[in-house]
């Protein structure tokens, strides 16, 4: 059994509106460990709660009910020496944009408390690690978004952290500064870093996910592997058809009852079937005239759909 | 020697707060010392010295004898204090806790709200304590005050800066748009400089107006300050002012940082 670094059981946030009104229940009573080493995901929407649950997990938000333990103490009592050990990746990059990126090194590792000679040394490590040699000595605001996130990761390793919090780590990034990304964070996962993420795109959590909790509503509605997930909730391949937008509903009921389940987003139809070409056949005998029509293996994407009844990202 | 402030910052966070800001400072200081020293220049020259003469001129007995000059730079002097409490701890804090983030990305290591609060205060400190000395430095040029009378001076100014600095401090973590700082300015903080005996003696106000400048903090800063730089006050009096002053700061410190732990620990 591996040593567990996070455990939460029945663990609640809410959140009292400015200027009275109803209390809002953010996170409504969810259990999870994550153990260590494991890159652990917590998928879902905006507004399901996973960042609320990172800020709690990040020992700076405190919990309104329930019970939440970080590498064995209680963030009530022991903040400081919980996030000593933590490492943070917001959502928003808190960088200073006046300062350099080797300065802004400088300043996190000092919060730590730690010997500059220290953090002089980690610096040129993590600025290599982040790709950013040629950039030590400029000032924040002329880098690109994707050397801002990567700065922001690095920063967040000055401590040499046991658990490493990534709150959406890749949103607004375009796809190449993201692969790069996922590469960094691959490196970090193989060198033993426990990985606790969030995020609402698909291709992600598979990418850097061992286990994934699917959250909804401030709950958790699925668990497991992606894989689990995938072969528990849903069937192994995913039939897309695309029809005139007037002719949709029309051929929706032409192809109802081919393969597992049909799913009618707005612009498509998707049909769960375990043998998608074996679907489309059947779809092609109805006389049924899709405009494009796509085979794909299924995904979290299709989990999540099966699971809520709706898309991830609108 | 950098093994003390390696130790030193080890064991008291509160200085890791200090040390960033002062990181900043070092990029800009140069500018804020030309301020510091160009503007009690200015003001001096144009009302102590130009219309000093004037008011000196008619003796008109409301200053008892003293010359304009030397009544108007104690009183300026704690005014600017107040001015930059509430530049230094009212528009970094806002931004902090909002736009640019620092604060939170401080609250996620192992600082604490308090520490945080404890650090940025010591900075504010820092800043009104330095313009102070550099605007005494000018009071001394023109020969108002000796050397040593100046550094009794510089007590006063600190703690006038701290008691606006402080209680600015707790309100403007949380505040939600600078407009309401711009509005505080503007409609507390500019008519206190000009009501608090800064100018000239609050016995020139109607009656029921001297009652109400007399509890402002300002008017208490003022007092002290003259009675340091100037001497010849009542003991009584400066224990008054100077109490006042340091619970303004206190009570500030105190809401201070429950509010820092309120907005940061949400």
């Amino acid at each position: 059994m591996a040593d567990v670094l996070i455990e939460a059981k029945g663990l609640r946030k809410v959140h009292a509106p400015r200027g009275g009104g109803a209390p809002t229940e953010a996170v409504a009573g969810i259990d999870f460990t994550v153990t260590a080493g494991e890159a652990f995901g917590f998928l879902g929407p905006n507004g399901a709660g996973k960042s609320t649950t990172m800020r709690m997990v990040a020992a700076v938000s405190p919990i309104s009910g329930g019970r939440l333990s970080i590498l064995g103490m209680d963030p009530a009592t022991h903040g400081p020496q919980i996030r000593a050990r933590l490492g943070s990746v917001p959502q928003d990059d808190t960088l200073d944009t006046e300062l350099t990126v080797r300065e802004n090194l400088l300043v996190y590792g000092r919060y730590f408390g730690l010997p500059r000679a220290v953090i002089r040394e980690r610096a040129a490590q993590l600025l290599e690690f982040a790709r950013l040699e040629d950039k030590a000595d400029e000032q924040v605001e002329a880098l690109s978004g994707g050397m801002r996130r990567r700065l922001t990761i690095a920063r967040s390793l000055v401590n040499q952290p046991d658990i490493l919090l990534l709150d959406e780590p890749t949103t607004g990034l375009d796809p190449q500064a993201r692969h790069l990304l996922w590469e960094r964070l691959f490196r970090l996962k193989q060198q033993g870093v426990t990985l606790l993420l969030t995020t609402h795109y698909m291709d992600e959590a598979e990418q850097l996910c061992d286990r994934i909790v699917v959250m909804d509503h401030g709950r958790i509605v699925a668990e497991g592997s992606p894989r689990q997930l995938i072969t528990t909730h849903c069937t192994r391949e995913v039939l897309e058809l695309r029809f005139p937008a007037d002719l949709q509903a029309q051929a929706a009921e032409k192809v109802a009852g081919i393969g597992d389940r049909l799913e009618a987003l707005p612009d498509r139809l998707l049909v769960y079937a375990d043998d998608g070409e074996d679907a489309l056949a059947a779809v092609h005998r109805t006389g049924a005239e899709p405009l494009t029509a796509l085979v794909r293996r299924a995904g979290l994407e299709d989990v999540f759909l099966t699971l809520t009844g709706r898309t991830l990202v609108d | 020697m950098a093994l003390t402030t390696d130790t030193l910052t080890a064991r008291v966070p509160a200085l890791r707060e200090f040390g960033y800001w002062m990181r900043r400072y070092r990029r800009i200081w140069r500018g804020t010392v030309v301020i510091s020293v160009a503007n009690p220049l200015l003001f001096l020259a144009a009302m102590g010295a130009g219309l000093g003469k004037l008011v000196d001129a008619n003796h008109s007995g409301h200053l008892s004898g003293t010359p304009y000059l030397d009544f108007l730079a104690p009183g300026l002097l704690a005014a600017s204090a107040m001015q930059n409490g509430f530049i230094e701890g009212a528009f970094p804090v806002f931004q902090s806790s909002r736009t640019r983030g620092n604060y939170s990305a401080a609250v996620a290591t192992s600082m604490r709200p308090t520490d945080i609060l404890a650090g940025h205060l010591l900075f504010v400190a820092f800043r009104v304590l330095l313009s102070g000395l550099l605007f005494l430095g000018v009071v001394v040029a023109f020969g108002v005050v000796g050397p040593a009378r100046a550094l009794l001076a510089a007590g006063p100014v600190l703690l006038t800066g701290t008691a606006f600095a402080a209680p600015l401090m707790a309100w403007a973590v949380l505040v939600d748009r600078q407009s309401r700082l711009n509005g505080l300015y503007r409609f507390v903080v500019m008519p206190l400089y000009m009501f608090s005996g800064t100018f000239f003696p609050i016995s020139q106000l109607p009656y029921w107006l001297q009652a109400v400048a007399t509890c402002t903090p300002l008017y208490q800063g003022v007092a002290l300050t003259r009675a340091a730089a100037l001497g010849g006050a009542h003991p009584g009096a400066t224990a008054v002012h100077a109490c006042y002053l340091l619970a303004m700061t206190a009570a500030g410190i105190w809401v201070s940082r429950r509010s820092y732990t309120h907005r940061l620990n949400r």
